[in-house]
C-alpha cells in the first residue's frame, strides 16, 4: 500500500508540475524534496535561478509583461477536482488502488463467456459501491476546499490602480506579482510581499505569524534599507527600481535578494523586509508593499502540506495475511480446477453436459477463473475500505474527548496522520524531549551569579518544583548568599536610600538589592567593581531580550507586556523589570531603560544584533555604552561556548578573573544541578578603530547576496573573541502538570521511556529525577568517554554488570509471583545516562549492539547534550535494530526530526511555534494527555481495529467456505447455491455496518480502569489482539464454522427433491444468524447503536431477501428465486436447521471464550477482589513469560564484575 | 459544521460533554464466563434433547419405500435396449414389483428418483430462459443466449430452450395395486405438484386467442423431446405448454446429484386409498425413454409418505440429539472448570 501512496503522490505531482506545484502536496515533509525537483522544472522555464519583479504599475510595464509572464496570480486552489475533471480525475486515483484493480479485474473477467460466473452486471456492483463512496468521500472534501478557497480568494485587498492613481478595493485572487498593495493594522497579508513603507516612523512594522506557524508573538519586520523615497509615501509611479530574488522555495526562514536602484545601486534584500502570507500586520498603521510571491507560489502554500501517510504496523501485518488469503484463494480454485477436470474425465457425454467438446484440462482452467470470481470475497478487499471508515471514527472520538482538551489554549487533540491510530496502542519506546514537553517552556527567573557572587531571586523560589529531589542542598544555597549580598550591598556606598523607599512587601530586599544596583552603575570608584557588572550585564540582558521582542503597553493595569521570541529571554526581561530596571522600549536603533538609580531614562543606542544560531550557541549585541560611550560587545549563550570564549583574562587582575571565573563555573554547576536552565553572559569593549575594521566587514557580509549566512557567521565570530565573564543566570523551567504521574503511569505500562535533550546532564538529570524518571532506589549508569575505545571498554563494562545483577536476581528467583514483583522494585531498575559525545561514539556501526544491549536493560535512558540529528538517529537505532514501536513526543524544531523518524510522532502545541506540530502524527497541548491518548485510546484503537479486522478475516473465510463445500456436490463447476444478488450484497450490505460499528464503539476494558491501571496496556493478554495465532485460529474458526453451516443443511436435505435455491436459503440464513451472532460474542460491549444494527442487518437481510423473492420475476437471469424464500420461510424444517446450524456452529467459540474467560481472571471476579491483585497477577503472568528470555540475554556475560566507580547514585 | 460555528468564545473548540462523545454511552457487556453460560447451556441442551426426541417420534412415524428400477425385473431388457445407439430415442416399457410390507398411511408421495445427475452445473443452471417460460413473445422467437448451446435447431428457435428443458426426464410411470381382488390401478394426482408461484407465476404460456399449437407457431421441440411442448400431457390439454406441471418439477433444478423430483400424490377419493396405500404388492409400469448409462446414473421411484418437517429423514434428530448431548458434555466440564477455579480464586485471595 505504501508503494501505492508514493505513486499516488508521484501522478499528483506530475500533474501539479504542470501547473507549477499548483496544489497542496498531499504527502508528507519528505515530499520537500519532490518540491524542490519540481521548483527546479519550474526554473528552467523561467531562465535562471532568480526572478525578476517590476512594479506592475511602475514605469516599466511593456517591460513587466514579459517578465511576468510566467508568474502565478494570487487565486489560490487547494481543490484537486473541477467540476468537469472530477468524473475522470477521481476514477483515475480510485485505479491507483490495488483493491479497485482487483475488482476491475474481476469485473473485466466476468466478461470472458468461458469463466463467467454471474450476470456481467453484478460483478459491477462491489466496484460500482466503492467507487461511488469514495467518490462521494473525495467530492465532499474537494467541495469543502473549494469554499474555503473561494473565501480567501474573494477577501478585499487595496491595490495601486494607475488609472485612478489610488489604491482600491480588489479581491485577493486580483493580486499579481509586482502589484503595490496597502494594508493597514490587523489586516492579513494576501502574498509575500517586500515591505517598502510603514507609516511607521523607523521603518518598521509588526506582523504576527499565528497562521503560519502558530507564534503569537509579534516579528519585527523592517522596510528596505536605503530606499531613496522613504519617509514620504511611497509614490509607486515613480517605483524604478527591479527587484531580483529567489525564485519561489517553502524556506520559511530565507529569503534573498537584491533591490537595484535605477542609479544601477544595489540594495540587499532579506527576510526582515518580506510580509509573509497569511499573516496578520499588528501595532502599524499603513503599510505599503510590492507582491513578489503570489498564491500556489508563496512560502505559506509552498509549506502547507495535507495529512500524513503512514503506514501502521498493523497494517503491515494485516497485508501479510491478506496474501495468504490470496494463497487460500489460490488453492482452493486450484482444488476446484483439478476437481473439475478429474470430474469431467468420468463421462463421455452426459445428458446434462453441454454440448461443448473441450478437453477437461481446458475446462479445469476455464472452471480456475470462474471459482476466482466467485470466490472473490475470501480476499478482504472491503476491508480497506472499512478500516479507513472506522479509523476515521477513532480520530472523531478522539478529538473529542474532553480529557485532551486544554481549556487555556482552547485546543484539543490534533490528528494529522490518519492512519495510525492503532499504533498508539501498541507503543514500546518513547522518546521525549525535555524542554517545552515535560516542562512549561516558561522560564522564570531564578538566580544569577555576577563575578563569581551568587544572587537569588527569592520571588520565584516558591516555584521550585524541581528542588524536590535535592531539596536539602538548594534550600540552603538560597538562604546563604542572600545573607552574604546583604553585607556586601551594605559594605557600599549610598547604599539605603533609594532601596527603602520601596513597598514593604515581602521582596523588599530583593527590590532593595536592586536598588543599590542602580546606584552603583554610576559609580566612579568602582570602574570594574562588581556593581557596575550587574548594572551592565542587566541592561546586556534588556539588550538581548528586546534586541527581537516588542514591548506593548496594556491600557489597563500600566504594566509592561513582553513577547519574546524564547523564553528564556522572555525571563530575563522580566526579572529585570522586576529589579526595576524597565524596558520602557525599542527603536531602530536603541532602546530605552528605565533604571531607578538614575534620572529617567536611559537611552541605549543599539549597533547591532548578532542574532542567535544553533551553531554558535550564543547571540551578541554590540551597544554604545550610555555612559561612557564605548562600545561594548555582549555575548549570551551556552554556558560550554562562553566559559570557553572568556577564558583568558584580559583585565589587570588576572588571578581575581580566573578566580571568578572558578566561582561562576561552581555556581553553574549548582544551578545545573538544581535543574536550571543556565546561560552566561561575557562582555568585551572594543575601541573605536577595531569596531570600524569590524563593521566594514558586516557591512560586506549584510549585502552579499551569495554566501550570506556563512560571511555573517564569520563576522561574528571574529567578533565574539576575548570576552570577559561577567557571570551567569540560571532560569527555571517548570514541570508540567501531572508528568510525573504521567511517566510513571506509561512506565508501568511497559514503555520504555528515553529523555533525549539538549541539555547539561546534570540539569537532565535532575528533570528526570523530578519527574519521577528516576527512582529513589535506581541505579544510575553514567556513560560520559572521550574516545571510541574508552566507549567500547565502558559499554562492556557496564553491560556486565547489568548483566551480573540479572543473572543473579534470575537465580534467586523465588517462584512465587509476587515476591518476584516486590523483590525487583526494591532492588530499583538501571537508568542509564550518557552526554552527547558518548552518544555519537555508541551510534557508531560497531559499538551500537553493545548499546542497545545495555539500553534494553535499563529502564530509562536519558541523553543529554545530543543535537537533533543524535535524536533522530537514537530513535532509528532502536526502531531498527529492537524492532518495537517507538514514538517520539517534542515541541521544539529540533525534535522535527526524531518526530518524522518515530513510528509515531507527537508534537506538543507550546511556546517554541508549530514546526514540531507541522511534522508530528498527533499534536496534543500537554504532556500529561499523552497518558489518556496511549493508555485509554491507543489501547481502544488497537483492539478495536485488530478485532474488527479478525472479524472480518472471519466473515470472509465464512461465507466463502460455503460456496466452496458445494462445489464438492456441483462437479467443480462453480456453481453456487445462492442467488447472485443476494451473495454480492451479503458481503456489501447485510454484513458490513456492524463491523465498522464495532470497530469504532467496541469498548475491551472501561476507561478509568485503564486509567487506572496502566499495566493493562501490555499486561493483559488480550492486548496482543492481532498476531499470527489469532488468525489462523480465526481461520480454523470460520472452517469449522462453514463445514458445520454447510453439512448440516446438507444432510438435512440430502435425498429430498430440494432445489438449488432452496437449499441455498437456510444456509445464507444460517450464515448470517451465525456472523451476527458471532460479533455478539466477540464483542465486549454492546450499545443500543451496535444493537441496533446488529439488528437491523438481521431484518434487512430477510426482509430483502423475501421482497427479492416475491417481485423479482425475470430480474436475475438466469436464476430465478421467485417464490423460494417465501416458502422456504414459511416451512419449519428451515427453521430447525438455521437453529441447529446456529448453535452447533458457535458452540466451540462460546465454550472457549467461557473457559477463557473463567481461567484467566475475568472482570467478574475483578469486581469482588478489587483489579490490583488481577493487575498483580497479570504482571506476574506477564514476568513468567518475558522470564525465559531476559535470562538468555544475560547468561552472554556472567561472570564479570560489576565496577562501583561507575556507580553515580 | 453549523454548529460548530454558532459557538464562540473562549472555549470555542471545546468538545461537546456528551456521553456519546466522551464513549460513557451505557452498554451491556456480554462477558461470556462460566456463570453466565452455564445456565444457557444447561437450557439449550434441555431444549435440543426435547428438539431431537420430538422429531425423532415424528420421523419414526413415516414410511418410505425406494425402488432402483434401473436394471430391476423386466427393465434390465429396457436398459440394454436404449444401450444400443441405434434405438436412441426409441420407447421401450417394462414392470417392476414393489412390495410395501407397511400400509402407508395418509398422504403417499410418488417421486421419480435420478442418481448422479448434475442438474447443479454451472453451464446446465444456466441454460434457460426464464423470460421465455415466463410467455414472452419476443423471447419465444428469441431465446436468452444463456440456451447456448440449445437456441435453435434447423434455424427455428427452441420452446423451451436450454439445455435444462432439454434434458427432461420423460419416463412414465402408472402404479398398480395387486389387490385379493386383482390389480387396481392406484389414481395419482398429476397436478398440484408444482409451488404456487411455480405454476402462476413464474411459468406462463405466450398468449394466443386461438390454440396452444398456434402459440408455439414458428418454434421447435427440444432435440431430445419427443412431442412439442404444447403436446407433453394427452390426457389433460390444460397440462401443456410451459405450464406442463412435469415441465415445471424439471425445471427446478435439483441441489444436488442425487435427487428426487415429485411424480404424484395418492388420490384418496376411493378405497381402498382413503386412508393411504394399504399394504400388499403393488407394480409400476414403466415407459422407460430415459437414458442414464452415459453417466452412471440411476432410476428409482421412491413411494413416502411426509411430516411436517418434510421427508423421512434420520438426520436431523440424530443432529439434534448429539447435539444435546455435545452441549450437555461442555456445561459438565465447564461446571468441573468452574468449581475447580472458584477454589482456586478463594486460595489465591488467601
Amino acid at each position: 500500500m505504501e508503494c501505492f501512496h508514493w505513486l499516488r503522490h508521484h501522478c499528483q505531482q506530475l500533474v501539479a508540475s504542470d501547473r507549477a506545484c499548483g496544489w497542496y502536496s498531499t504527502d508528507s515533509l519528505a515530499a520537500k524534496g519532490q518540491q524542490e525537483a519540481c521548483g527546479a522544472a519550474a526554473q528552467g522555464r523561467l531562465g535562471g535561478k532568480r526572478r525578476t519583479v517590476i512594479a506592475r504599475r511602475g514605469p516599466y510595464q511593456a517591460e513587466y509583461h514579459d517578465v511576468s509572464k510566467e508568474f502565478q496570480g494570487n487565486a489560490i486552489r487547494t481543490t484537486k477536482y473541477s467540476l468537469l475533471s472530477f468524473v475522470p480525475m477521481n476514477l483515475f486515483q480510485q485505479f491507483q488502488r490495488v483493491a479497485n484493480l482487483y475488482f476491475l479485474f474481476l469485473v473485466l473477467l466476468n466478461w470472458v463467456p468461458a469463466v463467467e460466473a454471474f450476470q456481467k452486471e453484478i460483478t459491477m456492483v462491489p466496484l460500482v459501491v466503492v467507487l461511488i463512496v469514495i467518490a462521494f468521500k473525495d467530492a465532499l472534501e474537494d467541495y469543502r476546499r473549494y469554499l474555503f478557497d473561494k473565501k480567501v480568494n474573494d477577501n478585499l485587498v487595496r491595490i495601486y490602480s494607475s488609472k485612478q492613481n489610488a489604491y482600491i478595493d480588489q479581491h485577493w485572487q486580483d493580486v499579481r506579482v509586482g502589484d503595490f498593495i496597502r494594508l493597514s493594522c490587523n489586516e492579513i497579508i494576501p502574498a509575500d510581499v517586500l515591505l517598502l513603507y510603514s507609516s511607521d516612523p523607523r521603518g518598521i512594522c509588526y506582523i504576527e505569524t499565528a497562521n503560519l506557524d502558530g507564534e503569537t508573538n509579534l516579528k519585527q519586520r523592517q522596510v528596505v534599507t536605503d530606499l531613496p523615497l522613504q519617509g514620504s509615501e511611497l509614490t509607486p509611479e515613480s517605483f524604478y527600481c527591479r527587484i531580483e530574488c529567489e525564485n519561489p522555495n517553502y524556506n520559511l526562514g530565507r529569503f534573498r535578494g537584491y533591490m537595484e536602484h535605477s542609479n544601477k545601486v544595489r540594495v540587499g534584500l532579506h527576510n526582515n523586509n518580506l510580509l509573509l502570507r497569511s499573516c496578520t500586520v499588528r501595532n502599524t498603521d499603513t503599510i505599503i508593499g510590492i507582491v513578489i510571491y503570489a498564491g500556489h507560489e508563496t512560502k505559506a502554500m509552498k509549506n502547507n502540506s495535507g495529512p500524513r501517510y503512514k503506514q501502521s504496523r498493523l497494517e503491515r501485518r494485516l497485508n501479510m495475511d491478506v496474501l495468504w488469503c490470496v494463497l487460500l484463494l489460490f488453492a482452493m480454485c486450484l482444488t476446484a480446477a483439478i476437481g473439475h477436470g478429474l470430474w469431467l474425465k468420468r463421462w463421455i457425454d452426459p445428458i446434462y453436459s453441454i454440448a461443448e467438446q473441450i478437453s477437461p484440462t481446458l475446462a479445469g482452467f476455464y472452471v480456475f477463473w470462474t471459482m476466482i470470481i466467485v470466490l472473490q470475497v475470501l480476499i478482504p478487499i472491503s476491508l480497506y475500505v472499512s478500516i479507513e471508515i472506522v479509523k476515521l471514527g477513532q480520530i472523531y472520538f478522539i478529538q473529542n474527548d474532553l480529557a485532551l482538551y486544554n481549556e487555556q489554549l482552547d485546543s484539543g487533540i490534533q490528528c494529522r496522520a490518519l492512519n495510525i491510530t492503532e499504533d498508539l496502542g501498541q507503543i514500546q519506546f518513547l522518546f521525549s524531549d525535555k524542554t517545552g514537553t515535560l516542562t512549561e517552556n516558561k522560564m522564570v527567573f531564578q538566580c544569577c551569579t555576577i563575578y563569581g557572587v551568587q544572587y537569588p531571586h527569592k520571588e520565584n523560589g516558591v516555584f521550585l518544583v524541581l528542588a524536590r529531589c535535592k531539596a536539602g542542598s538548594f534550600t540552603t544555597t538560597t538562604q546563604s548568599p542572600m545573607a552574604a549580598w546583604h553585607e556586601k550591598a551594605k559594605a557600599g556606598q549610598d547604599t539605603s536610600n533609594v532601596g527603602l523607599t520601596n513597598p514593604s512587601d515581602q521582596m523588599t530586599d530583593v527590590l532593595q538589592d536592586k536598588g543599590t544596583q542602580g546606584d552603583y552603575c554610576g559609580d566612579d570608584n568602582a570602574p570594574h567593581g562588581r556593581a557596575e557588572t550587574l548594572g551592565v550585564s542587566r541592561q546586556a540582558l534588556e539588550d538581548w531580550a528586546s534586541g527581537l521582542y516588542e514591548s506593548r503597553q496594556m491600557a489597563i493595569d500600566d504594566q509592561l507586556v513582553y513577547e519574546a521570541e524564547s523564553p528564556d529571554e522572555a525571563a530575563l526581561v522580566h526579572a529585570a523589570q522586576a529589579y526595576h530596571c524597565t524596558l520602557r522600549g525599542r527603536s531602530v536603533g536603541g532602546l530605552t531603560v528605565d533604571l531607578l538609580g538614575t534620572a529617567g531614562c536611559l537611552d541605549i543606542h543599539l549597533l547591532h544584533v548578532l542574532p542567535f544560531d544553533a551553531t554558535r550557541k550564543r547571540m551578541s549585541v554590540v551597544v554604545r555604552h550610555p555612559l561612557t560611550g564605548q562600545v561594548v560587545v555582549y555575548a549570551k549563550g551556552a554556558d560550554s561556548v562562553i566559559m570557553d570564549l572568556a577564558k583568558k583574562p584580559h583585565t589587570p587582575a588576572g588571578e581575581g578573573y580566573s578566580n571568578i571565573r572558578e566561582q561562576t563555573q561552581k555556581h553553574l554547576d549548582n544551578y545545573a544541578r538544581d535543574g536550571l536552565r543556565t546561560l552566561c553572559i561575557a562582555k568585551k569593549v572594543l575601541d573605536e578603530e577595531h569596531y570600524e575594521a569590524w563593521l566594514k566587514g558586516q557591512l560586506l557580509a549584510e549585502t552579499s547576496i551569495e554566501n550570506r549566512e556563512e560571511l555573517l557567521m564569520e563576522s561574528a565570530q571574529r567578533l565574539e573573541t576575548n570576552l570577559t565573564l561577567l557571570g551567569a543566570t540560571g532560569i527555571v523551567d517548570r514541570l508540567q502538570e501531572e508528568v510525573p504521574e504521567t511517566i510513571e503511569a506509561l512506565q508501568r505500562a511497559g514503555i520504555k521511556v528515553w529523555v533525549l535533550t539538549g541539555d547539561k546532564q546534570e540539569t537532565a538529570v535532575n528533570i528526570a529525577c523530578a519527574c519521577k524518571l528516576l527512582g529513589p532506589n535506581d541505579q544510575i549508569l553514567t556513560a560520559n568517554c572521550g574516545s571510541k575505545d574508552a566507549c567500547e571498554a565502558l559499554l562492556q563494562q557496564l553491560l556486565s554488570e547489568v548483566g551480573g545483577r540479572d543473572v543473579g536476581e534470575g537465580l534467586s528467583r523465588p517462584s512465587d509471583g509476587e515476591n518476584v514483583a516486590s523483590s525487583n522494585s526494591a532492588a530499583g531498575d538501571f537508568i542509564l545516562i550518557m552526554d552527547g559525545q558518548t552518544l555519537e561514539w555508541a551510534l557508531k556501526d560497531e559499538l551500537k549492539g553493545g548499546f542497545l544491549e545495555l539500553s534494553r536493560q535499563c529502564k530509562a535512558v536519558i541523553c543529554c547534550r545530543s543535537t537533533p540529528l543524535q535524536k533522530s538517529q537514537v530513535v532509528q537505532l532502536v526502531r531498527n535494530h529492537l524492532n518495537v514501536l517507538t514514538l517520539a513526543i517534542g515541541d521544539g524544531a529540533n525534535d522535527v526530526s526524531m518526530i518524522q523518524v518515530a513510528d509515531v510522532g507527537i508534537g506538543i502545541s507550546g511556546q517554541e511555534g508549530m514546526q514540531a506540530v507541522m511534522s508530528s502524527d498527533f499534536a496534543i497541548s500537554r504532556f500529561k494527555h499523552l497518558r489518556k491518548l496511549l493508555l485509554v485510546h491507543g489501547h481502544w484503537c488497537y483492539s478495536r481495529l485488530a478485532n474488527m479486522i479478525l472479524y472480518f478475516f472471519y466473515k470472509n473465510v465464512m461465507y466463502v467456505n460455503l460456496l466452496f463445500w458445494y462445489q464438492f456436490f456441483s462437479g467443480f463447476s462453480g456453481s453456487v447455491m445462492t442467488n447472485s444478488w443476494i451473495l454480492i450484497l451479503f458481503n456489501l450490505l447485510f454484513t458490513s455496518v456492524p463491523p465498522l460499528v464495532y470497530g469504532v464503539l467496541d469498548r475491551d476494558t472501561p476507561a478509568e480502569i485503564l486509567m487506572e491501571w496502566p499495566e493493562l496496556y501490555r499486561a493483559s493478554p488480550n492486548s496482543k489482539v492481532y498476531v499470527s495465532s489469532t488468525f489462523w485460529l480465526t481461520i480454523l474458526d470460520a472452517f469449522y464454522q462453514s463445514l458445520v453451516c454447510f453439512f448440516i443443511p446438507y444432510l438435512a436435505y440430502a435425498g429430498s427433491d430440494v432445489g438449488v435455491l432452496a437449499f441455498g436459503s437456510p444456509i445464507n440464513a444460517s450464515a448470517l444468524l451465525i456472523i451476527l451472532l458471532h460479533q455478539i460474542i466477540e464483542s465486549n460491549t454492546l450499545m443500543w447503536m451496535h444493537i441496533a444494527v446488529l439488528l437491523g442487518s438481521g431484518v434487512f437481510y430477510f426482509v430483502f431477501t423475501l421482497l427479492f423473492s416475491m417481485g423479482c420475476v425475470t430480474c436475475s437471469p438466469p436464476t430465478n428465486p421467485v417464490g423460494v424464500e417465501t416458502l422456504q420461510m414459511s416451512q419449519p424444517l428451515f427453521y430447525m436447521v438455521c437453529a441447529l446450524t446456529t448453535v452447533t456452529a458457535l458452540l466451540p467459540r462460546v465454550l472457549i471464550r467461557a473457559l477463557l474467560n473463567s481461567m484467566s481472571s475475568s472482570f467478574a471476579k475483578m469486581d469482588k477482589s478489587g483489579p490490583k491483585e488481577y493487575v498483580e497477577r497479570m504482571r506476574w503472568w506477564n514476568r513468567t513469560r518475558s522470564r525465559t528470555r531476559t535470562l538468555r540475554v544475560s547468561a552472554d556475560d556472567p561472570g564479570l564484575e560489576p565496577s562501583d566507580n561507575l556507580m553515580v547514585s | 459544521m453549523g454548529k460548530e460555528a454558532a459557538k464562540k468564545g473562549p472555549l470555542a473548540s471545546r468538545p461537546d460533554n456528551s456521553a456519546f462523545m466522551q464513549q460513557r454511552l451505557p452498554a451491556w457487556s456480554p462477558m461470556l464466563t462460566a456463570s453466565t453460560v452455564l445456565p444457557f447451556l444447561y437450557c439449550m441442551a434441555a431444549l435440543c434433547m426435547f428438539l431431537g426426541v420430538l422429531l425423532l417420534i415424528t420421523v419414526e412415524g413415516t414410511q418410505e419405500m425406494k425402488m432402483d428400477y434401473t436394471e430391476a425385473g423386466s427393465c434390465n431388457d429396457c436398459f440394454k435396449f436404449l444401450q444400443n445407439v441405434i434405438n436412441a430415442g426409441k420407447s421401450c416399457s417394462c414392470k417392476v414389483m414393489i412390495p410395501l410390507e407397511q400400509e402407508f398411511k395418509g398422504n403417499v408421495f410418488f417421486y421419480y428418483g435420478l442418481q448422479n445427475f448434475h442438474q447443479n452445473l454451472r453451464k446446465y443452471m444456466d441454460s434457460r430462459d426464464d423470460a421465455q417460460m415466463v410467455g414472452r413473445k419476443y423471447n419465444l422467437k428469441k431465446p436468452s443466449p444463456y440456451c447456448e448451446p440449445y437456441i435453435t435447431d434447423k434455424n427455428l428457435p427452441i420452446a423451451p430452450c436450454g439445455a435444462v428443458a432439454n434434458s427432461m426426464f420423460n419416463d412414465s410411470f402408472s402404479l398398480w395395486y395387486h389387490s385379493p381382488s386383482g390389480p387396481i390401478a392406484v389414481p395419482l394426482y398429476r397436478n398440484g405438484i408444482t409451488w404456487y408461484t411455480d405454476e402462476n407465476v413464474k411459468f406462463r404460456n405466450p398468449y394466443s386467442n386461438q390454440s396452444l399449437a398456434q402459440a408455439f407457431n414458428g418454434t421447435t421441440k427440444p432435440p431430445y423431446w419427443q412431442q412439442p411442448v404444447y403436446k407433453l400431457d394427452p390426457s389433460n390439454p390444460n397440462n401443456n405448454g410451459f405450464i406442463n406441471e412435469d415441465l415445471i418439477v424439471w425445471m427446478r433444478e435439483a441441489a444436488f446429484p442425487n435427487f428426487k423430483k415429485l411424480y404424484g400424490i395418492l388420490k384418496r377419493t376411493k378405497e381402498p386409498f382413503t386412508n393411504g396405500l394399504p399394504a400388499g404388492n403393488y407394480s409400476i409400469n414403466i415407459s422407460y425413454n430415459f437414458p442414464v448409462q452415459h453417466f452412471n446414473g440411476r432410476k428409482q421411484v421412491v413411494l413416502s409418505t411426509v411430516t411436517w418437517f418434510g421427508g423421512q429423514n434420520r438426520f436431523l434428530p440424530i443432529a439434534y440429539l448429539v447435539t444435546s448431548g455435545l452441549v450437555l458434555l461442555m456445561a459438565v466440564i465447564l461446571t468441573v472448570i468452574w468449581w475447580k477455579f472458584g477454589r482456586n480464586a478463594k486460595n489465591m485471595e488467601e
